[in-house]
């Protein structure tokens, strides 16, 4: 769509993705300037309420960054989002948003490459979506 | 407990086609244990109707409230200023609840968010059994603690029947036969001897048979 810019919220556990993006800060890695971050304690804090929040307020699009599974700082956090990030996605579904508006990565704080590409990735399929119908005029 | 599980979102919507603001009940009791209809459930429910009816081009807005138990007059009572607003409830109770608010609340209409299941428990994180048939007459005291009303899906009272194999119950080979359970645990109990009683008729007027039931004590009215 013409002129159309994404906006992309991004929840980031601060124990890798968020450090993976300040990373690709620090690279002077270019990446999409759609994503909007925020830092949570771990994925598995989020909550469900907060996501769908999320695409009320207007995001285009929402992603979850989590540990690499196996390597969640509280165990399981990262298994368990993506449990609900699925089971979110099916509720998207049925309210015709479309659960592809929402996705969970993992990565590590030393992947500032990926974080870059995830920001690109998701601009990308958000931009062949089209804005969010919940978008604020 | 009360097990429940959420409708799907289109048939609750379609419920609501018509209605521009609604109660979105929860309840504090069973259905917030069993993860389909507390606090929590109760707010993605409205928010997923919110978000589907904007797109609609319909906007709705929504209440949420969720009373410590919908099966309980007072709690209703409490629920009065709430619903005073609103064009319908939703009620994320099991049975009851929507009973209860559509009986105190004569001209509102109330529609069910649940199908409600069964009476059970928890095996697993996410998994739930059925445990008991409410059969109204328990005899669990002679069948080693597992109920064969509802255990059984024959509900025989007398020992298996002739699909029982290997342990497993004929209708589904993942499902233990009630029978083989009750004679294992009678058997490790010391207790086999239960089994040789002969046993009155069970009385099924005290289930479903006969009708709607009540209980009624006089030492805890007020």
């Amino acid at each position: 769509m013409k002129g159309f810019e994404p906006q992309i919220v991004a929840f980031c556990c601060l124990n890798c993705a968020y450090s993976a993006a300040d990373l690709a800060g620090s690279m002077r890695r270019q990446y999409a300037p759609n994503v909007r971050i925020i830092e949570i304690p771990c994925t598995g804090a989020i909550d469900q309420r907060v996501l769908l929040q999320t695409f009320e307020e207007g995001a285009d699009g929402v992603f979850v960054a989590g540990c690499l599974e196996g390597d969640c700082r509280y165990q399981v956090g990262n298994i368990r989002a993506k449990k609900r990030v699925k089971a979110l996605q099916k509720i998207l579904d049925e309210t015709g948003l479309g659960g592809e508006r929402l996705e969970m990565f993992n990565l590590s704080a030393a992947m500032g490459n990926r974080f870059a590409e995830i920001a690109d990735e998701m601009t990308r399929r958000i931009r062949c979506l089209g804005p969010s119908p919940l978008r604020r005029k | 407990m009360i097990i429940a599980e959420q409708k799907p979102l289109a048939e609750i919507a379609g419920f609501i086609k018509d209605c521009e603001r609604v109660l979105v009940a929860g309840c504090g009791g069973c259905v917030t244990v069993c993860l389909s209809g507390g606090e929590k459930e109760a707010e993605i429910l409205a928010s997923a109707l919110r978000i589907k009816r904007r797109i609609e081009g319909r906007p709705l807005e929504t209440v949420t409230y969720t009373a410590p138990r919908q099966c309980d007059p007072e709690f209703i009572e409490a629920m009065e200023n709430v619903v005073r607003e609103v064009d319908a409830v939703i009620s994320l109770a099991c049975g009851v609840g929507p009973q209860y608010l559509a009986e105190r609340y004569p001209d509102l209409p109330v529609y069910p968010a649940q199908n409600t299941k069964f009476a059970g428990g928890s095996r697993a994180h996410g998994v739930w059994e059925e445990y008991c048939g409410l059969c109204g007459d328990c005899i669990l005291h002679r069948t080693g603690g597992i109920c064969p009303v509802i255990r059984c899906p024959k509900s025989i009272l007398n020992g298996p029947c002739g699909g029982s194999q290997k342990g497993k119950c004929e209708i589904d080979r993942d499902l233990d036969c009630a029978w083989q359970l009750i004679y294992d645990r009678l058997k490790r109990l010391g207790r086999l001897d239960l089994l040789k009683e002969v046993a009155p008729l069970k009385d099924w007027s005290k289930a479903r048979d006969g009708g709607p039931r009540r209980v009624i004590r006089e030492d805890v009215m007020i």
